[in-house]
């Protein structure tokens, strides 16, 4: 198989020309520095060594963070910039969707502006003539077209642009991001028009965040990291390798956070201490001893006579290594380590998740749960185990607590800690109940689209 | 170098209609739209004609009628002064399609100059019925310079155009320099005054350093003075005008890569 785009150790550093923003010529002519002033201060790799070939007629996807590079290769690809090394080699017209509508001009009508940008993208005169109705047609725009663009609002300016592009019929679509212009109806109709371009075996290369559409548009798929290839290959695998990574950095990220959160309430008399004095009359004059009163505190914080002290929380996945990142439906559990500085008899260890709204998911404690203190002493380990980790994507706090059975608090720990939940299901909600769908016979779904649930 | 300078030629459909679509802009949502190509040209020849015959009459000998000698310099001025700010200004104000879209820069800077054009070639309709009115133009083959003239006009126009619009990406304050520099330039060329005084005569030399003297005396003479005298300055001017272009393009070409960063 041939290929429509081919990168060979391709690098782009970027310059950053001298400190200021600008340069003038005034200073330059002065300080004698025309030459050094037209030549980069700075330089910044965006992409380094990047090798891809992508095989004419396939659908090639690219993604990554923020700042990998994904757009510099695009760019190159299109030839708006050149590599500072390295080959590019691209077969074929090109049709780059990076930003819609670039080229149009606010005082001239839609009509005209049609004409100018199909020429722009290398279509003759007579060829957009051919095209025009379709064009407009596509973009939804047939009576407001003699009009001003300046009048379109941002969605008709979009859609124009991408009609006007995707109808140049390119042998190589570049595509950066832009499925995100129009509503549900008109990016359904990008969608189609790319899956026709796929079955007229026309290259597309699209450039996105959203890693389902990668999963189930494209044959292939890089992952560009800091400006390299990171992964390349079968998309559902680099999606898993780019998801894995960003799981990874989410949980030093989780890390660093509780860390900073405990360190913050670990000093004594702090704000929280101080707010504890205040608060701490009211807890045991609550309607019944033991409630899960504190939980409904907002502020995170940290409290206590420390009588029993809880030296460290951490969050188990599955195989007891700790996490900070799990998966709907994975096992997992919070273990936290104790210390009673005398002997007590009198206790409850209590949990509580709540969500980035600040609502409860679950709480319980051993009290509410019926379990009979005896006698706790020295170091101790508690487990709080979830078979099932059954809560939809997002962000959870976690509250722990030791405390006395009439809500005295030994160590109240509010809000310090912070786990993640992924899940390939978009599902909403503030729990998921275990569940599964029965149909009677009449109701057929395609057999491959369905997503694993959890 | 050639290679890129033949994009030129094969993106002229392009060219053509951005520069139509400049000159569209330009008048689109005034009540005259097109008519203010011809209406600029016309109010300024009349406001000329009643200052210079009427509130401060120029009786100088040969240059009768004033405002029409002045017009035949005032007119292709316009053109380059006009060209050159806009292609100075042509890739920052472009820098949407430089960064975005494949596309080649130098049309920027070209549109500019050409839009310009026309509305050169359009002002003529207001200045030629004046001088044939005034029996200052001659029906001889000496007409045929004009469109040499405004072939060279062109070339060294675009030259310098591409050379500002690359260097303004770098150096923001040339658009400052340049309108200053103009004005300068304006009056050390002979349009309001003629070549011919005695004492212009006396300055020849340094008068025959400004490119746009002999393109601005050529003008005259064919339009307004009779026998072209001066072809061998114009032909001279439009050797140079050629080397000045492709010095120009060689640098727009050097500098292309940092526009789509710089911009």
């Amino acid at each position: 198989m041939t290929s429509a785009i081919e990168l060979v150790n391709v690098s782009k550093i970027y310059r950053r020309y001298s400190g200021r923003q600008f340069a003038t010529l005034k200073s330059a002519l002065l300080q004698r520095s025309i030459l050094r002033d037209l030549r980069p201060s700075d330089t910044f790799p965006a992409l380094s060594e990047v090798s891809f070939s992508v095989p004419t007629g396939s659908t090639f996807g690219v993604i990554g963070r923020n700042g990998s590079g994904k757009s510099t290769a695009l760019k190159l690809i299109a030839g708006i910039t050149k590599p500072t090394s390295g080959t590019v080699r691209v077969e074929g017209r090109i049709s780059a969707l990076i930003e819609l509508g670039a080229g149009f001009h606010p005082e001239i009508s839609g009509r005209e502006n049609v004409y100018i940008n199909g020429i722009m993208l290398g279509l003759t005169k007579r060829q957009i003539q051919d095209r025009f109705d379709e064009i407009v047609d596509f973009a939804e725009l047939r009576e407001f077209i003699d009009a001003p663009v300046k009048t379109y609002s941002s969605g008709m300016y979009m859609r124009l642009g991408f009609a006007v592009a995707i109808h140049v019929d390119p042998d190589v679509l570049l595509v950066d991001e832009v499925l995100a212009v129009g509503d549900e109806g008109f990016t359904h109709k990008c969608l189609d028009k790319f899956a026709e371009l796929r079955r007229r075996a026309k290259t597309i290369l699209l450039v996105t965040h959203s890693l389902g559409l990668v999963e189930r548009f494209c044959d292939t798929a890089v992952w560009l990291d800091n400006g390299r290839v990171r992964a390349h290959g079968d998309p559902r695998r680099v999606v898993d390798a780019y998801l894995m990574d960003v799981e990874h950095s989410e949980e030093q990220l989780l890390a660093t956070e509780t860390a900073k959160a405990v360190e913050a309430t670990n000093a004594p008399d702090t704000a929280s201490q101080a707010e504890e004095a205040a608060h701490h009359p009211a807890a045991p004059a609550g309607p019944e001893p033991g409630q899960l009163m504190d939980m409904f505190r907002a502020t995170e914080g940290r409290w206590g006579s420390r009588d029993v002290e809880i030296t460290d929380v951490a969050f188990l996945g599955h195989n007891q290594e700790p996490s900070f990142v799990f998966h709907s439906g994975e096992p997992m559990s919070i273990r936290l380590k104790v210390r009673a500085h005398h002997g007590v008899t009198d206790f409850v260890f209590g949990v509580g998740l709540f969500n980035v709204d600040g609502v409860c998911c679950y709480g319980t404690n051993t009290y509410a749960e019926e379990m009979d203190p005896e006698h706790l002493t020295g170091d101790a380990e508690v487990t709080f185990a979830v078979d099932a980790l059954d809560l939809v994507e997002g962000t959870y706090k976690v509250d722990v607590a030791v405390h006395k059975c009439d809500g005295v608090p030994y160590d109240y720990h509010r809000l310090l800690y912070t786990f993640r939940v992924k899940s390939r299901t978009h599902d909403v909600g503030i729990y998921r109940p275990r569940h599964r769908w029965t149909f009677s016979p009449g109701v057929q779904f395609k057999p491959h689209e369905q997503k694993p649930s959890g | 170098m050639f290679a890129t300078l033949a994009t030129l030629i094969r993106y002229r459909g392009l060219i053509q209609s951005l520069v139509a679509r400049e000159l569209k802009a330009r008048y689109r949502g005034s009540v005259l739209g097109f008519f203010w190509s011809f209406i600029n040209p016309l109010l300024l020849l009349l406001v000329y004609s009643f200052v210079f015959s009427t509130v401060m009459p120029n009786k100088t000998e040969g240059i009768q009628p004033y405002a029409l000698f002045m017009f035949c310099g005032i007119l292709p001025w316009t053109w380059f002064s006009a060209s050159l700010t806009e292609a100075t200004n042509s890739l920052i104000s472009g820098g949407n399609l430089i960064k975005k879209v494949l596309f080649p820069a130098e049309i920027l800077p070209m549109v500019s100059v050409l839009a310009n054009m026309v509305n050169f070639l359009l002002g003529l309709f207001i200045l030629v019925p004046g001088l044939i009115y005034y029996h200052r133009l001659h029906f001889t083959a000496d007409l045929l310079w004009f469109p040499v003239t405004v072939l060279v006009q062109l070339v060294f126009t675009a030259g310098l155009g591409l050379i500002l619009a690359a260097l303004t990406v770098h150096f923001r304050d040339i658009r400052d320099l340049l309108s200053n520099l103009l004005m300068l330039w304006f009056f050390a060329t002979p349009i309001i005054y003629s070549w011919r005084q005695e004492n212009v005569q006396r300055y020849k030399s340094l008068f025959n350093l400004n490119p746009f003297t002999h393109i601005a005396i050529s003008y005259q003479e064919i339009l307004f003075f009779g026998p072209v005298g001066h072809w061998k300055w114009l032909l001279a001017l439009g050797a140079a005008s050629v080397v000045l272009f492709l010095a120009g393009y060689w640098l727009f070409d050097r500098l292309r890569d940092s526009f789509a960063e710089a911009v």
